[in-house]
């Protein structure tokens, strides 16, 4: 625990201090891809909680996860499909059910 | 608590990659929020020093051409012609005895379903003013600031009135150079063109002066398309 916020710290700091920018016709992908990793770590620490935690599975899941959310709206940006919008609300409802189950988790140890 | 089984520096490289994620995109988010507005002023501002430079170029065109009007031939009567031709033209500041009309859009609400057009000034109201005041002998006139020469026009170009091709938004002040009584009494003339605007309740003011300045035109004055002939007989 204190390992994975330490990395995200360091991870910030690098990121805020890296010359490094994503252009702007590229900005859309990076955001899926941050939302898909986003997803990963999520559902990670939800099976985590659930004993069923695999490490390959959350290392596949926050790394091809990204990589294909990207590419996919990238082909759907070519394609003139907008996938944007659908992995946006794919993604953001998993995070908030795997948020919503984490809280019950905590709420049922307590109580 | 949780227990990780293994892979606890997968688990933080993972969360770093993260970290770095959310930074970079906090930062192109931020980024996005304050070049747009920035790139737009700059737009504008280079849009409007190039407007102003090309005004600048223009003006200095308008000078050298009035300047390399022909010279009097000499003689009195030329240099006596060409100055009348010039105050004709309209190509002279004058000033003078006259009259400032100033006309501002109605205060009046429009009632429900009346047109609202007819509370606001149109170029026909200033025609017929200006209008009423040629008749009376007006000698020189301008609508804000702009001479009216023999090619000015007045026309409506959305909420402005546009003359000499210059467009300025109401009040319109109209000064008028001529016998100032006889202006002022065709304005104010019973069934005149002011009491007729005045139904609507557009507001008209007419000032007498002894001091009506009237600028020069400021326009170039070339013809590209007519050429002088022969009077014809017909």
């Amino acid at each position: 625990m204190i390992l994975a916020l330490l990395g995200l710290g360091v991870g910030i700091i690098l990121g805020s201090f890296c010359p490094l920018i994503v252009p702007v016709t590229y900005s859309k992908l990076f955001s899926v891809a941050l939302l898909a990793g986003l997803d990963a770590v999520f559902g990670g620490f939800r099976s985590a909680l659930d004993d069923r935690f695999d490490n390959m599975v959350f290392m596949s899941g926050f790394f091809i996860n990204g990589l294909l959310a990207a590419f996919l709206v990238y082909a759907g940006d070519r394609l003139g499909i907008d996938l944007y919008y659908v992995a946006l609300l794919a993604f953001g409802l998993r995070i908030f059910q795997n948020l919503a189950i984490i809280r019950r988790y905590y709420l049922r140890k307590r109580g | 608590m949780i227990t990780y089984k293994r892979g606890h520096l997968s688990i933080a490289f993972v969360c770093m990659v993260l970290g770095f994620m959310l930074a970079l995109q906090f930062r192109i988010a931020m980024d996005q929020k304050s070049s747009l507005p920035y790139q737009r002023v700059e737009e504008l501002s280079t849009r409007l020093l190039e407007a102003e430079k090309e005004r600048d170029a223009l003006r200095e065109k308008v000078a050298s051409l009035q300047n390399a009007q022909p010279t009097p031939d000499g003689t009195a009567e030329g240099e006596r012609r060409l100055k009348e031709l010039r105050l004709r033209s309209g190509l002279t500041p004058l000033v003078g005895p006259g009259v400032v009309v100033t006309i501002d859009d109605s205060k009046i609400q429009s009632k429900a379903g009346e047109n609202q057009n007819l509370y606001i000034i149109h170029d026909d109201d200033l025609l017929k003013v200006i209008n009423e005041l040629r008749a009376a002998g007006a000698e020189a006139i301008s609508v804000n600031g702009q001479r009216l020469i023999a090619t000015s026009e007045i026309r409506c170009a959305g909420p402005t009135l546009s003359v000499n091709n210059v467009r300025s938004a109401p009040p319109y002040e109209i000064r008028a150079i001529g016998d100032s009584a006889t202006l002022e009494s065709a304005l104010r003339m019973r069934g005149g063109v002011m009491e007729t605007l005045q139904v609507w309740g557009i507001q008209l003011e007419v000032k007498v002066s002894q001091e009506v300045a009237v600028p020069a035109y400021k326009g170039a004055a070339q013809f590209s398309y007519a050429k002088e002939a022969e009077e014809a007989s017909s």
